[in-house]
């Protein structure tokens, strides 16, 4: 049952990544580059997802519990440290040079592209290396 | 739609829409027994062009470049690098500054920024 709202969820969220150009790389290249042939428009895709997301949370939130489980799982760090810094600048070098980010990269594996072939399994690789590397970080520095 | 996703997912789940997060835990160690709801998820990510595809019956257009280097290389350093900072565009970018999360908000203006200064080197000091 999960499974089928998830599947759902998650085909609502690549329609809109579709619809909204996210899911073409070379639409987000041109939303990245300021200075040369810039296309402002995904922009408001972000925006638009900011403003729903914004007012749908704080519907949501005033419920104890989700549907689903016994509590919400939120993140509550506030802290600034040096892996939200390094990460995000190493992510958006790859954004910047593949034109992909994660949702766009998967959704885009329906169609096959030849650059998506390559693309999702590497950034699978990439995650897969840093999950472990921060937990084998985690676990030295609590022994 | 994006954001409408994002909402009912934490009604169901209780959970953040963030993509590296839900992708990153597709391989092994499972830590908890969410796995069949994120598979869920990438599977209906994955098949949500097909399902444009055949409500309006036209192909989606897309340009994807075709360096394959280039495009592993990429994909080596969004993975990694959405992951070591635990979100990328959903996560922080849409789940995070909704939320106004401090974190988010500084990540998203770490990743735009590196993001927008690849871009300018690649197209106009290299030359796309």
């Amino acid at each position: 049952m999960s499974f089928l709202v998830n599947l759902a969820l998650g085909l609502l969220f690549g329609i809109g990544l579709v619809i909204s150009g996210m899911a073409n790389p070379a639409k987000v290249v041109n939303f990245l580059d300021l200075f040369g042939t810039w296309d402002p428009s995904l922009a408001f895709v972000m925006g638009g997802a900011v403003i729903v997301a914004f007012t749908g949370y704080r519907l949501v939130l005033t419920r104890e519990r989700p549907i689903m489980g016994s509590s919400f799982h939120l993140p509550n760090r506030s802290d600034i440290d040096a892996q939200v810094i390094a990460g995000p600048a190493i992510f958006g070098i790859g954004w910047g040079l593949g034109g992909f980010c994660p949702g766009p990269a998967l959704t885009a594996l329906g169609l096959g592209a030849t650059g998506t072939l390559a693309f999702v399994p590497a950034m699978i690789l990439g995650m897969w290396a840093a999950r472990l590397l921060a937990e084998n970080r985690a676990q030295v520095r609590a022994v | 739609m994006i954001g409408l996703s994002a909402v009912l997912l934490m009604l169901w789940e209780g959970r953040i829409a963030g993509i590296s997060g839900i992708a990153g835990r597709l391989l092994p160690p499972y830590r908890d027994g969410a796995f069949l709801s994120r598979f869920g998820f990438v599977i209906g990510l994955i098949a949500a062009p097909l399902a444009i595809a055949v409500a309006t019956g036209e192909a989606v257009q897309q340009t994807v470049s075709s360096n394959i280097p280039l495009m592993i290389a990429a994909g080596l350093l969004v993975g990694f690098g959405s992951v070591w900072g635990n979100g990328c565009t959903s996560g922080h970018g849409v789940c995070g500054l909704s939320r106004l999360s401090v974190r988010s908000i500084v990540a998203t203006g770490v990743f735009m920024a590196t993001a927008f200064v690849t871009v300018f080197f690649v197209r106009h000091v290299i030359g796309g």
